[in-house]
């Protein structure tokens, strides 16, 4: 069989496809807002990009969770034009660093462990990445823990706040099949 | 389904911890600025921990050398018979010291320590 120029090639997109396709659009224009909010300290932001996250996580298991995360720090780079500087590289270490920590930690028992445990761990793991490879890799200096406790806060308020909108989003958003 | 579950109580009380753990080692600890050497009761030297450095302090029994690394210090080797200081370790915040007893010789980090009093 040879390739021709007038045959064509379709990818055929699962419905599975399409919730992660739209959740990540969702996530890409939350890290346009949480990008447009003044903040304090350079770093610190709402991170309201996690709630998709979470709620790819809850209704459509982790590897969805893993793509809508990538493809938002990906879509988000590029649309800010931030591909491939020093912010682009900490929102991917901090977005695989939650995700590591989340792989584990989804396997909690449910009935204990809701949204709040999550998105707070998960707003953990990313300072956690951030600041590892900042230190690592931007500002290789032990003077960088003097901003450590500011940001170590931060995760805390923003990551109860976005765990109890997650909750709420996934009370209103039943489980469905697929 | 349940906003809150107990498990979260535990998972935010964990992370506020934290918090206070971080706030309290970054924010309340002061970091040493300056390494002083002493030798035999009278001063030998002041010298920055922002260079890392290796000083040869000369005393009775022989040499003593000081190790300065990443804001950092320590007694690396002394020929004192118990090793004492040099089983010390790093020092990292200020006020702490180490003293090589036979030899007489003693490091202190210095840096902004909180006063005792204050008069006007």
């Amino acid at each position: 069989m040879t390739v021709s120029v007038s045959e064509r090639l379709t990818l055929a997109a699962r419905p599975l496809d399409r919730q992660v396709a739209s959740l990540s659009a969702l996530a890409i224009v939350l890290v346009l807002i949480d990008a447009a909010l003044p903040t304090p300290l350079p770093g610190v932001k709402p991170g309201l990009a996690n709630i998709v996250t979470l709620l790819a996580l809850y209704r459509l298991g982790f590897a969805a969770a893993v793509w809508v995360s990538l493809l938002r720090v990906l879509g988000a780079a590029l649309l800010m034009g931030s591909m491939l500087t020093p912010g682009f590289f900490l929102s991917l270490a901090g977005a695989l660093a939650s995700l590591m920590l989340l792989a584990p930690a989804s396997r909690l028992p449910r009935r204990l462990f809701g949204p709040v445990s999550l998105s707070l761990i998960a707003a953990y793991g990313h300072i956690g990445g951030q600041l590892l490879l900042a230190r690592l890799w931007l500002i290789p200096s032990d003077g960088i823990l003097y901003f450590v406790p500011a940001f170590a806060l931060a995760a805390l308020i923003t990551g109860t706040v976005n765990g109890l909108l997650a909750a709420r989003l996934l009370w209103r958003w039943p489980s469905t099949p697929h | 389904m349940r906003l809150i579950r107990p498990g979260d109580v535990a998972v935010f009380t964990l992370a506020a911890l934290t918090c206070g753990l971080v706030v309290w080692a970054c924010w309340t600890q002061s970091p040493a600025r300056s390494l002083s050497i002493r030798q035999g009761g009278t001063l030998w030297r002041e010298v920055s921990l922002l260079h890392n450095a290796r000083y040869t302090v000369p005393g009775p029994l022989g040499d003593t050398v000081v190790r300065v690394k990443d804001g950092r210090a320590r007694i690396e080797s002394d020929p004192s018979p118990r090793q004492y200081c040099v089983g010390q370790g790093w020092l990292t915040h200020a006020g702490q010291s180490a003293i090589c007893l036979p030899n007489a010789t003693s490091i202190t980090l210095e840096g902004a320590r909180a006063y005792d009093s204050l008069s006007f």
